[in-house]
């Protein structure tokens, strides 16, 4: 690839205690890539995961957006310059329809939340029902987001972080509490997003089915360091994942921990 | 500055310490179990100590005193269990919000409880056996009861500390305190530990109040002045540690010690009188701790708090129905000086009316779509108040100058004291808004100078064409519309959205680029600009305005009013102000014991009816819209 990387860790560490969670964790992200961390459980997913988005500040390293150093800035600033996320358990505004969720994401992205006066309504609602559209929300737009289907809640939560157009989207564990066909069906929709938006994915997942089937590329971290970084079939056949990660569970298995 | 004087002051200081260090003690304890921040914590100081003057009195012999002591911290342990049982066990599930204002309405009973078996009148107990006298330090003579509780607060910090390292049940305790869900599936008896752990924080706070006989006389103030400090104790020294609780009363004691030590000292040519800055230093030591550390200073960060409420229904922007209620409803008002050749009470009644809505209003935008309920809003209703009179009469400006400097006075307070609350979230802001309210009224009692002290600010006639009656009232009618046609564009505007998004999933709002903490404070100040608007209208029709303006009734009176009215409805404050006043000028007009009704009102609200009124109004037209 020839283009720089939309996302770029140098030498992350952070050490709670004695305990290195991460160790030296470099590693770059691309346009239109999904990229999987995955590893057992404290092998510093998380951490890696949470320094990236913000809520976490190393203890050395460096996070890039496009060349911009990042390290350390607060979440909404990261938002703001272009990054998006979802929760482990998707987060929505319940108290507002479905539209206005989108809607009032799309405002925040750009800077127009302190609108006092004119109603939100109309303000962004051709570009919200497009993402709704987008995600297969179109049906469900003044619904309250309370009472949807959590596969429902999942998508709402993807066209929000992808309302302000990032250039790179965070997902911790997208598919956890979802079952096998909504699961597979949900990251096939992300592929589909990230391929037409060429937008950067780096996901952290439990589900092999989910990484080996979709994820253009896999990290493996054990211990704070990355110890394989390749395609899905070099994943596969490394010796070193196998031992101390695959291991343990069938390559095709449901989970790896 | 004399060493004697500090020392003296210190030692009295660490006196008065030790009784706040037992509420807060208390306070800290139940929380950590049940998660339940209890309002009616200073009620028990003040019961303990109305208890423990009686029966000091009535015991007879040398160990009557200190048996009437024990005695009374005791029997309020014993109503703290019976409180347990009765009421919290009911409340354990509801969302934070009303647990708060049901505690509050135990204290109200409790208070009006006191005044029925007290009376009014300040009690003082008799002087403690044994310790009359007084010991010589540095040449002055310190009272030998206030050298005995300085050390009665260690004593006692040291027996919570073996009770909880110690014992099987402080084991349960502690460990209730990390993780609830566990101890409960490892099967320990939570209905008994919940009692037992209310029983024992009651139990100090009775203590601390009893504690006090032979130094203070009992008064019905005490609960609410205690509470405020309490809190303020327990946001420095962090919620949940016990000895955090008593290194905060320590340090609150200490710098208020040394204000009064200072006495007047000249800085740059001005004389400050030290001794009068006592509150601001505790609000200053508040402050710092805050940006600091705002978990306090022993105390855990707070996670990141899920909303407990059930979600609400969407906000819809008026439909036909509602705007012809909204007409009819203007109509109506702007019909009422014409009532008053009927009914000479209308307009009178009416205005009352329309300073509710308004202050009401403003505190909905708070708790409803801001999600911050605030126990204290009565500041920014007394700022405006205070600061529309002394524009009035002691500047001398015309009516709208002088309504303008309220409002601003108004936002100037919550622009400050909101920069502090949007920090914190539940429970610790709710503490919050409620010490920074007790500043604000302690300030205003003490200022003489300026504030008139105790006696107010009298003769506050707005000119014309506000003079008249009708006049006064329909520039009111003007501002309460405005007032609400403001709020109505702030919430359907993306700013309202944000800051809904904010309360429903805060760091998923953060994720999408929303400062949910500035849109927070912008809505504060908005939200105080218009309670003062509602003080300053308040002290054009009164005439005359007292501490008791912004006293902590006036914020439970606004509370009420939204959770009357529903909290998930815009329409819901106009609606609970309205009938509040008007059970207010009724019923309550009628009793001495408004208190009392007025807290039975409330737990019939949080057990019996959470939607309030406008949730009553849409369930009965199930399928109507939840809005106005």
């Amino acid at each position: 690839m020839t283009a720089p990387p939309v996302l770029s860790v140098g030498n992350l560490a952070k050490a709670y205690g004695g305990v290195h969670a991460l160790d030296g964790v470099s590693f770059d992200v691309h346009a239109g890539e999904l990229l999987a961390l995955i590893g057992p459980n404290g092998a510093g997913k998380s951490t890696c995961f949470n320094v990236v988005n913000g809520q976490i500040r190393p203890d050395a390293g460096t996070v890039r957006l496009e060349g911009r150093d990042i390290t350390g800035l607060p979440p909404r600033a990261i938002a703001r310059l272009g990054v998006g996320r979802t929760f482990q358990i998707a987060a929505v505004f319940g108290s507002l329809t479905v539209l206005a969720n989108v809607e009032t994401a799309l405002l925040a992205s750009r800077g127009a939340s302190f609108g006092l006066w004119r109603p939100q309504d109309g303000q962004a609602r051709g570009e919200a029902l497009d993402l709704l559209a987008q995600t297969g929300l179109a049906a469900l737009a003044d619904r309250p987001a309370t009472g949807l289907a959590y596969g429902d809640v999942k998508r709402l939560e993807l066209a929000i972080a992808i309302a302000g157009s990032p250039r790179l989207l965070l997902m911790d564990e997208p598919t956890a509490g979802m079952g096998t066909h909504e699961r597979l069906a949900l990251i096939g929709l992300v592929r589909r997003l990230a391929a037409a938006r060429s937008l950067a994915v780096l996901f952290t997942e439990h589900s092999m089915d989910v990484v080996f089937g979709h994820a253009t590329r896999v990290i493996v971290l054990a211990r704070g360091r990355v110890i394989a970084d390749g395609s899905v079939e070099e994943i596969r056949a490394d010796p070193q994942v196998r031992a101390v990660y695959l291991g343990r569970s069938a390559a095709t298995g449901e989970r790896g921990s | 500055m004399a060493l004697d004087a500090l020392a003296f002051q210190m030692i009295n200081g660490l006196a008065s310490a030790s009784g706040l260090f037992f509420v807060a003690a208390g306070l800290s304890i139940i929380f950590g179990v049940t998660r339940i921040v209890n309002m009616a914590h200073g009620a028990f100081y003040m019961l303990g100590l109305y208890l423990a003057v009686t029966l000091a009195d009535r015991l007879p012999g040398p160990l009557g005193y200190w048996g009437g002591l024990l005695l009374a911290a005791l029997a309020v342990g014993l109503l703290g269990a019976a409180v347990e049982v009765l009421l919290l066990r009911r409340i354990y599930h509801v969302p934070e919000l009303y647990q708060l204002v049901a505690t509050f309405a135990l204290a109200l009973i409790l208070n009006d409880a006191a005044l029925w078996l007290w009376g009014p009148e300040d009690l003082l107990g008799p002087r403690a056996p044994g310790l009359k006298g007084s010991v010589e330090l540095i040449g002055r003579r310190l009272p030998e009861y206030d050298v005995f509780l300085a050390f009665a607060g260690p004593a006692v910090l040291l027996a919570l500390h073996l009770l909880m390292k110690r014992t099987r049940f402080g084991r349960t305790v502690r460990a209730a305190t990390q993780d609830r869900e566990m101890v409960a599936a490892l099967g320990i008896n939570e209905a008994l530990l919940f009692t037992a752990v209310f029983a024992l924080g009651a139990f100090l706070a009775g203590l601390g109040g009893a504690l006090q006989t032979a130094r203070e006389p009992a008064n019905l103030n005490l609960d609410l002045a205690v509470l405020g400090d309490a809190f303020v104790v327990v946001v420095i020294g962090g919620m949940g540690s016990i000895p955090g609780a008593y290194l905060a009363a320590v340090l609150v004691a200490l710098v208020k010690a040394l204000c009064i030590a200072l006495g007047t000292v000249e800085i740059a040519g001005l004389a400050f009188n030290m001794s009068k800055l006592t509150l601001v230093a505790e609000f200053l030591v508040m402050a710092l701790v805050l940006v600091l550390r705002p978990q306090g200073l022993f105390g855990r960060p707070q996670a990141a708090a899920a909303r407990a409420a059930a979600s609400e229904a969407p906000l819809r922007p008026m439909g036909g129905t509602g705007r012809a209620l909204a007409l009819a409803a203007l109509a109506v008002a702007l019909a009422v000086p014409a009532l008053a050749t009927v009914w000479a009470y209308a307009p009178v009644l009416a205005l009352d009316m329309l300073i509710a809505v308004t202050f009401a209003a403003s505190l909905h935008l708070l708790m409803g779509p801001g999600g911050m309920a605030s126990f204290g809003h009565a500041a920014y209703f007394g700022l405006g108040a205070y600061g529309t009179a002394l524009a009035a009469t002691g500047l001398g400006l015309p009516t709208l100058p002088a309504f303008a400097v309220g409002i601003l006075a108004a936002g100037a307070g919550a622009l400050l004291f909101g920069w502090f609350c949007v920090r914190l979230e539940g429970v610790y802001l709710a503490m919050l808004t409620l010490a920074f309210a007790q500043i604000v009224w302690s300030v205003v009692f003490q200022w003489e100078e300026v504030t008139g002290g105790s006696n107010g600010l009298i003769g506050i006639w707005p000119d014309w064409p506000f003079d008249s009656r009708a006049g006064l009232y329909l520039a009111a009618l003007a501002v309460t519309v405005a007032g609400l046609y403001l709020i109505r564009r702030l919430i359907f505007a993306p700013f309202g959205h944000a800051l809904r998004a904010g309360r429903d999933a805060r760091m998923r709002a953060e994720a999408s680029g929303i400062d949910v903490a500035r849109i927070r404070w912008l809505a504060f100040t908005a939200s105080g600009m218009l309670a003062g608007a509602a003080g300053g209208l308040y002290a054009f029709a009164k005439g005359s305005i007292s501490p008791e303006t912004l006293a902590v009734g006036r914020s439970i009176d606004a509370l009420v009013m939204v959770l009357l009215g529903g909290l998930a409805s815009p329409a819901g404050p106009v609606l609970g102000a309205g009938a509040f006043t008007l059970l207010q000028d009724t019923v309550m007009r009628e009793t001495d014991y408004w208190r009392a009704l007025l807290g039975a009102l409330i737990l019939a609200l949080v057990l019996l009816f959470p939607g309030g009124i406008a949730g009553g109004l849409s369930r009965l037209f199930a399928g109507g819209r939840a809005d106005g």
